[in-house]
């Protein structure tokens, strides 16, 4: 299934230099440097989907045309996701976006000498000036949409490969204590403290330590795993060998969901660069160190995003989940101890070791710390990648950056989280976005997914997708989540045709979420009753309940 | 010639059960399945964990992975056939029957539903005619649900053939069909 994108792209995937990149299209004479403009139009699956491709040789035929010598760069996606494709030109002053273009565009951009930042109704101005942009804090995505993925030289031009460099001269313990002292947590949704998983590996003798990075990204309204590995795999690779240096692992893997063709295919190029250039390998940057990586295809389970259940599908089995104890740290892949972290937590630890924990840890409140590249989803006019420090608002996020609904009709509902986390109503929106101050309110930060609903949603409807969803992607090891969920599913049938029974199939259904929370083996039955539980008390108006929610909390006990 | 191919490994003729001789017998197998799947286990069988990279191998090869695929696998890994089968039918992408000539995933994930795409999953299977995990009677389009393609800021979003396409209504969803059958239908003439 891993379809290569129709030719003709112009960066092709062997392409070491910049200079590979040029067209010569020029048919007059050889250009000078000072003649060739540079146009960077993003390589990424968000950018394919609006036919970036078809723009791209659109672009170089229209340059053709004109006699016009130009280099085109495929790069990532700055993450201004209803711009894409979002073209931009080097000009003296600075990158100029267009977005977004679509192919029917690409003879009035020349015509408007797009190519010295002409004017033109698609020109965006500067693209580090677009407020969307400016007003993040970019830490772990400070690369994505700059550079050229594949680009060595790039990525050494902007600050790649620091953190190696200096962990390469520290102590394992040192390593480990700098990632503790970052406050820097798991970002795949459970928040626990990177730099302890380390210490319990380091400390664990075994002959073959593994680092897994967990790129299994199936939350819907997540894809910052797929913009790293899109648009700088380099920082990736570079944190697992940071990792690997610091618990004594000399082999990682990289599972990614089959879902994601491209972002495999970028990752295996650059995992193939990244060895001839000396940073993977037996002898890492001429340091005598050990570390090399590979990566695995998913098949398309929900559940292998849970990470024993992960392991289980590396080591080649149905993905089931194990139990804890033993972690993972102690007993992971192959029985061996192991590091599994999510791609976000791999992918900032280049920048706490380039720039130290005090630089990272000074972001953030409370005790989340440090950045979270929040990914703005569903009915919103501007969806798409926000980092920015934990403190933030929904509101912020949903109307300073998301720009209200996409539909324009007013926003209702706001899942956090993915499909485990909760629904919020608006008066919740002024929470900070903050690990403890969401467990609080019974929602959960997760992976950063923000997924806004307006007000045409259904949610007793959105309710039975929750279970509906735990029922399909259910591994079946345990009975709450592998049974549950269809008895949920059924219950809430029964709520929305109403009848006679209906308030015993709510006391039901309650009973039931009761049951999933507590006693489910993952969070996959553990956590579906967040969803349900939160719709049921936030929005009881759409289950038929007239009277208001007696809580602003999703909890389980029965209310009367 | 048949009877080394229909019994892969007759005891005597190709070696051990699984082993060098019997996996390179079943590389001249007749049988594609068979073929197919003992190239894919000479490739991986060496590396840890190489159940799934084996299925992915014989899926890209023949698109499924016939129920004639699993023994010879099994025996590469020293596996039972069960626990081979076992982990074909855990996962959603494995498929033991062959896909129309294009698969059309449609996101069925919350993210897509803020954007309507129930309204496009129902255009889809009204006009192919069949509903998921099913292929049109021409054999021409598999449908088939995918549960987020990560294209969450471009709602609602469907794959067809490995490619990604974003802001999908029903109108630009025919269209997209068209130019498949298109391209299909030109490379045919």
């Amino acid at each position: 299934m891993n379809a290569s994108p129709p030719r003709p792209t112009v960066t092709s995937v062997d392409a070491t230099t910049a200079a590979d990149n040029v067209i010569a299209a020029s048919s007059t004479g050889v250009p000078t440097d000072a003649d060739i403009v540079t146009i960077y139009l993003p390589r990424d699956a968000a950018a394919l989907a609006m036919d970036a491709d078809a723009v791209a040789l659109a672009i170089e035929q229209e340059a053709h045309r004109r006699n016009l010598t130009i280099q085109l760069v495929r790069n990532g996606s700055r993450g201004m996701l209803w711009l894409e494709p979002l073209a931009e030109i080097i000009t003296p002053s600075g990158r100029i976006a267009y977005g977004p273009v679509q192919v029917d565009d690409v003879a009035s951009l020349f015509e408007a000498d797009w190519l010295h930042g002409g004017a033109h109704p698609l020109n965006l101005g500067l693209t580090a000036e677009i407020p969307y942009l400016k007003n993040q804090q970019r830490l772990t995505f400070s690369r994505v949409g700059i550079t050229d993925p594949l680009s060595t030289d790039d990525y050494l031009a902007h600050e790649g490969l620091q953190g190696l460099r200096r962990a390469l001269t520290m102590t394992p313990e040192q390593i480990v204590d700098e990632v503790t002292a970052s406050g820097l947590r798991g970002r795949g949704g459970a928040a626990f403290p990177t730099g302890i998983k380390w210490k319990t590996v380091l400390t664990t003798p075994a002959p073959q330590k593994y680092i897994v990075c967990n790129a299994d990204e199936g939350d819907s309204g997540t894809f910052s795993d797929r913009l790293i590995m899109e648009g700088d795999p380099f920082v990736l690779i570079e944190g697992m060998t940071i990792a690997g240096l610091a618990v004594g692992a000399t082999y990682g893997y990289i599972y990614v969901r089959s879902e994601y063709p491209q972002a495999i295919d970028t990752l295996n190029a650059a995992i193939a660069r990244a060895r001839r250039a000396g940073w993977l390998g037996d002898d890492i940057q001429g340091s005598g160190k050990r570390f090399d990586l590979e990566v695995r295809k998913g098949a398309g389970a929900y559940i292998c995003g849970e990470e024993t259940s992960l392991l289980e599908s590396l080591e080649g089995k149905r993905g089931v989940v194990r139990a804890k104890p033993p972690l993972p740290a102690i007993s992971g892949l192959f029985g061996q101890p192991t590091v599994i972290n999510n791609l976000i937590s791999l992918a900032t630890v280049p920048v706490i070791l380039a720039r130290g924990a005090a630089y990272y840890r000074d972001y953030g409140m409370g005790r989340s710390q440090g950045t979270l590249p929040f990914q703005l989803a569903g009915n919103l006019k501007h969806g798409g990648l926000v980092e920015v420090a934990f403190g933030i608002t929904l509101r912020e996020l949903l109307y300073d950056y998301g720009g209200g609904s996409a539909s324009g009709r007013p926003l209702r509902a706001v899942q956090v989280g993915g499909p485990l986390g909760g629904y919020l109503p608006e008066s919740q929106w002024d929470v900070p976005l903050d690990y403890e101050a969401y467990v609080k309110i019974s929602a959960m930060v997760g992976h950063g997914g923000i997924v806004a609903f307006d007000d045409t949603v259904d949610m007793s409807r959105m309710a039975r997708y929750a279970m509906e969803f735990c029922a399909i992607e259910s591994c079946g090891k345990c009975t709450p989540c592998r049974i549950g969920a269809v008895r949920g599913q059924e219950t809430l049938d029964k709520i929305r045709a109403g009848g006679p029974q209906h308030e015993q199939h709510v006391h039901l259904l309650r009973d039931l979420c009761d049951t999933m929370l507590g006693g489910s083996l993952c969070a996959l039955g553990g956590m579906t009753p967040y969803p349900v539980l939160s719709a049921l008390n936030h929005f009881p108006e759409d289950f038929g309940i007239a009277a208001p929610a007696t809580s602003g909390h999703p909890t389980a006990s029965h209310q009367a | 010639m048949s009877t080394p191919q229909a019994t892969p490994n007759p005891p005597g003729s190709a070696g051990a059960r699984g082993g060098e001789s019997a996996l390179s017998a079943a590389r001249q197998s007749s049988m594609p399945a068979v073929k197919a799947a003992a190239q894919a286990a000479t490739q991986w069988r060496g590396q840890p964990g190489a159940l799934l990279p084996i299925l992915h191998d014989v899926q890209d090869q023949l698109g499924c992975i016939p129920a004639d695929a699993v023994p010879t696998i099994a025996e590469a890994l020293n596996l039972s056939r069960a626990e081979v089968h076992g982990v074909v039918s855990f996962y959603p992408h494995f498929r033991t029957e062959p896909a129309g000539r294009h698969v059309l995933e449609v996101c069925r994930a919350e993210s897509c539903q803020a954007m309507g795409a129930e309204r496009l999953a129902d255009h889809a299977r009204q006009t192919l005619g069949c509903d998921f995990h099913h292929t049109t009677s021409d054999g021409a389009v598999t449908l088939e649900p995918v549960y987020c393609l990560g294209l969450c800021a471009q709602s609602p979003a469907v794959m067809l053939d490995g490619k990604p396409h974003a802001r999908v209504t029903p109108d630009k969803l025919d269209r997209i069909l068209d130019r498949a059958m298109q391209h299909a239908q030109e490379a045919k003439a």
